[in-house]
């Protein structure tokens, strides 16, 4: 099936020079575009106009463009990544929009991502929050044989499916209180799962949970938001086990 | 135990623990409301057993629970405020999250104003007034008063506004105390609505009840 033509698009994208300016919203119109562009070849058709304009192209943050890096941070038509569910950007194709539809993309908004120019922003709080205890330390030896160590498989699937957070942002993104929650639960779950992460289980709640208190992220108050713009489907039953685990530690101190 | 109480999740705990207390005395308060129904004498001796001692203990407690839970959703509010210095200009939440579940700090506020005269309507009689001294029944100035349309339909509005916080509160304090997970998760949601649907409905009947055949 031929893809259908959207003969024009108006883009009103966040424009800022750096992290120091002030920035604001420019339009910008996209013709011929056909539904089976992704949404980033789209940008990088905009991107060719307006150096052939002699414009700054639009800054956005883009590597793997097949949703796993985890860069491509949009905030498009009011929803982190864009309208589609379970998607990043890079995922997000022409077809989800109408012709002659406006579409608005945003930088995420969050204090802890401060805004580094255009689109991009920084998310090194994120690397921070890992640095901080999203790692096992204890000595856990060579590989060990194929079935040696026994894990249900039950806990084997949900540590695997917390596994699957890229770090992309969207879950702080699009959260009402700009909770870092999904993130940190993902990676405490996902080690506190396995028997080798669950050694230091409660050291890395409280070190990650505070990390992520430290740099300005928002407390969670479950609307599960998160989950629902989440490229990886991630559960909000991770954030059940992240409280509990905390509260665990907490109360053993 | 340092810093539990500055931390994002204790300062969450508190919030459900309250939360879920509060819902405790919802219960009891609903319970002996609902004798209402059942003529003056049912709900007067109703009144009867919250003056037993224990009530008495409780009450205090109950106070500080409402004081607590306020503060901290005020604070937690504050902070979540912050966390985001620039708003987006575009926002498109309906499609992610329920509408109670992002409002509940305006809901807490509009439920906390209606307590405000609730408990000038009836408490401060109650304990002070009209009540104490004898001169009339607690069923008495409870219909009297309830018959009147402007409080009748504060009173419905005020519980449907309580519904609506704990359709998202009830599940919510769960979670936030661990306990849920793949399977409770869906039940906890369900028994959230069901007490969120039984209190809303409970004290709008009794409202009603009066607003339609009078005291
Ligand atoms: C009878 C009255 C009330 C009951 C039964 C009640 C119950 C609850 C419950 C169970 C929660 C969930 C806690 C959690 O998520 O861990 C909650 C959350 C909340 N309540 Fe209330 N509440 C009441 C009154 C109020 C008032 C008067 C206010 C504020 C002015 C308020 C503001 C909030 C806010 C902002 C939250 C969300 C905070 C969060 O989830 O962390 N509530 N409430
Ligand atoms: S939990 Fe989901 S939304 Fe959050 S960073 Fe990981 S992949 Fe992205
Ligand atoms: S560019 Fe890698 S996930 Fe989108």
């Amino acid at each position: 099936m031929a893809d259908k033509i959207l003969k024009e698009l108006t883009l009103k994208i966040w424009r800022q020079k750096d992290a120091k300016s002030k920035g604001e919203f420019k339009t910008y119109k996209v013709h011929n575009i056909s539904t089976g562009t992704s949404f980033l070849e789209m940008l990088d058709i905009l991107n060719e106009q307006l150096v052939e304009q002699n414009e700054e192209p639009v800054a956005f943050d883009h590597d793997c463009r097949e949703g796993i890096c985890g860069t491509c941070s949009l905030f498009v038509d009011g929803r982190a990544h864009g309208p589609d569910d379970d998607v990043t950007t890079c995922q997000l194709h022409m077809r989800r929009f109408q012709d002659g539809a406006t579409i608005t993309i945003e930088p995420w908004r969050c204090g802890a991502f401060p805004v580094i120019k255009d689109l991009i922003v920084d998310r090194k709080a994120y690397d921070k929050i890992l640095q901080a205890g999203g790692y096992v330390s204890v000595g856990t030896g060579g590989v060990p044989d194929g079935n040696a160590i026994p894990i249900p498989n039950d806990k084997a699937e949900e540590a695997m499916d917390a596994a699957a957070c890229i770090g992309c942002g969207a879950c702080a993104a699009t959260c009402k209180n700009s909770s870092a929650m999904l993130f940190v639960a993902a990676k405490v779950s996902q080690l506190a799962l396995l028997p080798q992460g669950k050694v230091e289980a409660a050291r890395r709640a409280k070190a990650m949970v505070a990390k992520m208190d430290e740099l300005g992220f928002g407390n969670c108050t479950n609307t599960g938001a998160c989950e629902m713009e989440c490229p990886k489907s991630i559960s909000i039953e991770h954030i059940a086990r992240l409280n509990r685990e905390f509260l665990k530690a907490k109360f053993k101190d | 135990m340092s810093n539990f109480f500055t931390s994002s999740i204790g300062k969450k705990f508190i919030m459900s623990i309250t939360g879920l207390f509060l819902i405790l005395f919802l219960c009891v308060h609903l319970t002996v409301n609902l004798l209402l129904l059942f003529g003056a004498d049912a709900f007067n001796a109703g009144c009867e057993f919250m003056e037993l001692p224990v009530i008495k203990v409780i009450e205090p407690i109950l106070a500080l629970g409402f004081i607590i839970h306020i503060i901290w959703a005020s604070v937690l509010t504050l902070q979540n405020q912050k966390a985001r210095p620039t708003k987006y200009a575009l926002r498109n939440q309906s499609k992610n999250c329920t509408w109670a579940s992002r409002n509940m700090y305006i809901l807490g506020a509009l439920v906390l104003a209606f307590l405000v005269l609730h408990i000038c309507n009836f408490w401060l009689d109650f304990k002070f007034g009209d009540v104490a001294n004898e001169t009339v029944t607690q069923y008495e100035l409870v219909s009297q008063k309830l018959a009147q349309p402007v409080y009748g339909i504060i009173y419905i509005i005020a519980a449907i506004l309580l519904g609506l916080h704990l359709s998202h509160g009830f599940w919510s304090a769960f979670q936030t105390i661990g306990f849920s997970n793949q399977i409770w998760r869906k039940r906890l949601e369900y028994v959230a609505y069901f007490f969120a649907f039984v209190f809303a409905i409970g004290f709008s009947v009794i409202a009603l009840r009066f607003l339609i055949f009078g005291a």
